[in-house]
């Protein structure tokens, strides 16, 4: 058997483990639709939904080097301040506005979430519960949790709004928010048992 | 020792149109001539070709030089040659003289074959749309029957724009840079100030200073100094000049005493030297005409629904004189369009200069796109 590093391991189940998320993002995609996603990155999830599910992609992105990944991949990506709002998108414009991974990251919440709702006929927000047993064992231990979803040390995190599912689903009924399918995973497989205990990554999907 | 990154030596071109062309004002010219300049290689199939369209004072001469020891290469040369952005081993990039130019095509300095006389006065008024109609006969002349890209900045980015709306089958992209869908107020204000320092000089003559034999040189003095000082940021000109003195003291007098001063004086004396007077005023005119909305009773989304080209819209954070919010408006109603868009908003502190400037996060950018259109 060919000896393969321990860290070559973990970085492969990684790579699975996003794409599982990417796939489970694309199945509530319609092929061919228009997507805006906001907080891009470098446009791995756009290029995804391009070549499985043909989509009219555009992201939106502030960081220089991400907007520069983003073209040396072919994705198209308007580079603004998401939290300066979303005027430069018509309302209803979109068949679907995206937020993956970045709610957490966010300083305007709330008003981000019903500017997706504005421009978007569907929306899709994707964020690390912080119910997730792991990190409450590391709460109740006594320290801030930092995990594979929330790689950061409590100084140096870029995460200001962390929130649980039973959070995220009161603050959904709170804004008259329709939620039209959840998913909860753990490291790539759906968890449907005690979802806010046992699942490390939320997907909502919802509209008005 | 030669540069690898440059076009070398290059030479300008003139072709003949003996067409007459029908302009936007309803005048015709019955003939004209564009001076124009190419860099790289045109395919067999004649597909690699960039157009690059010049702004206010630019001209044909966009990239290489004309001799070994000229110390002035052509306005874009940090942009285009061998493994540069737009990359000559791979395009074919035309640079030209705008219809109504001063640097060899045909314009108010020309001779009016009617009269035998400079037009001086009598040179009709151009606007963008007619600009890229003149470039298309161009095209036509060269065998070009769409361009892989037509890129330009400020009144050059209004070109590219304007190709879009006006050919759409003729241009696959279009890299619209530090542009405006419109001037605002504001910013025809100052043409409006620049043309009257030009117009109401004594030596303009209403245009017909040819037959005088002078030129207006205080009123493209003055006219270009105004420019220079709205083409740079506060920031930037803070940073340049700050309030140093051209000499250890102050005079008390009205001749130089600040290095600003004497940098606007210089920018002012060379250009009222090589550029002509009507050509500037028209140029202008032009900017302050562009409007492809006016005619969707301002909703540009309408307007641009007939574009069917890729865009790559880049702004600067310090550019006051055409605001990264002008270029936001462009990129909403190519969005509003579902056209395949990307949008930089590079921040900047050279103020609309930035276009110019080899600015390495810029250059990126333009590279990352060039490589990858078809």
């Amino acid at each position: 058997m060919t000896h393969v590093p321990a860290q070559a391991h973990v970085h492969f189940a990684e790579a699975a483990a996003e794409r599982r998320d990417f796939a489970a993002i694309a199945r509530w995609i319609a092929p061919g639709a228009k997507v805006l996603d906001l907080g891009c990155g470098d446009g791995s999830l756009l290029g995804y939904l391009r070549d499985t599910r043909d989509v009219c992609g555009y992201g939106v992105e502030k960081d220089d080097a991400n907007v520069l990944a983003c073209l040396q991949n072919g994705i198209n990506v308007i580079q603004m301040n998401l939290e300066d709002g979303l005027s430069g998108f018509e309302a209803q414009s979109f068949d679907v506005v995206i937020l993956s991974q970045t709610l957490q990251a966010v300083q305007n919440t709330e008003g981000i979430v019903l500017e997706m709702l504005r421009v978007g006929k569907d929306v899709i927000v994707t964020f690390p519960n912080f119910g997730y047993w792991r990190h409450r064992a590391q709460i109740f231990a006594g320290r801030m949790p930092v995990s594979r979803n929330l790689p950061y040390q409590w100084y140096d995190t870029p995460n200001i709004h962390l929130c649980t599912i039973a959070d995220f689903d009161a603050f959904c009924i709170e804004h008259g928010i329709h939620v039209s399918e959840r998913l909860v995973m753990t490291d790539g497989k759906a968890v449907s048992l005690l979802p806010n205990l046992l699942g490390s990554l939320a997907m909502y999907r919802f509209s008005r | 020792m030669t540069d690898i990154s440059s076009v070398g030596i290059v030479a300008p071109q003139t072709a003949h149109f003996g067409e007459p062309l029908l302009l936007k004002s309803g005048a015709v010219l019955p003939a004209f001539d564009l001076v124009f300049e190419t860099y790289g290689k045109l395919d067999a199939d004649k597909s690699n070709a960039i157009l690059v369209c010049h702004a206010l004072s630019g001209t044909h001469h966009v990239a290489g030089k004309y001799s070994e020891e000229d110390k002035h290469p052509g306005w874009w040369d940090n942009m285009i040659g061998p493994g540069k952005p737009l990359d000559t081993n791979r395009f074919f990039v035309i640079g030209v003289n705008n219809l109504c130019g001063c640097h060899g095509s045909t314009g108010p300095s020309s001779i009016n074959p009617a009269t035998g006389k400079p037009w001086g006065s009598a040179f009709p008024v151009v606007t963008v749309e007619d600009w890229v109609q003149a470039q298309s006969r161009l095209a036509d002349h060269l065998g070009i029957s769409s361009f892989a890209a037509i890129m330009g900045g400020s009144l050059g980015g209004m070109q590219a724009l304007q190709w879009t709306l006006t050919f759409p089958d003729r241009v696959r992209n279009a890299l619209v840079i530090a542009a405006a869908p419109s001037l605002t107020a504001q910013n025809m204000a100052f043409n409006e100030v620049a043309r009257q320092a030009i117009i109401t000089d004594p030596e303009f003559h209403g245009g017909d200073f040819y037959e005088h034999g002078v030129v207006p040189r205080r009123g493209l003095r003055i006219a270009r100094m105004l420019g220079h000082i709205t083409y740079l940021s506060d920031d930037a000109m803070g940073a340049k000049f700050g309030r140093r003195l051209k000499h250890d003291e102050v005079k008390y007098s009205f001749d130089v005493e600040f290095e600003m001063e004497s940098y606007l004086r210089y920018q002012g004396d060379k250009f009222a030297g090589e550029f002509d007077a009507n050509t500037y005023l028209r140029m202008t005119r032009a900017l302050d005409y562009f409007d492809p909305a006016a005619e969707c009773g301002g909703d540009l989304s309408a307007a641009l629904a007939k574009a069917k080209a890729d865009f790559l819209v880049i702004s600067f954070t310090s550019d006051w004189r055409f605001s990264p919010e002008r270029s936001r408006e462009i990129v909403k109603a190519l969005l509003d369009n579902e056209l395949s868009v990307t949008y930089a908003e590079l921040t900047a502190a050279h103020g609309h200069d930035a276009f110019l400037m080899p600015d390495k996060h810029y250059h990126d950018v333009v590279r990352a796109y060039m490589e990858n259109i078809e």
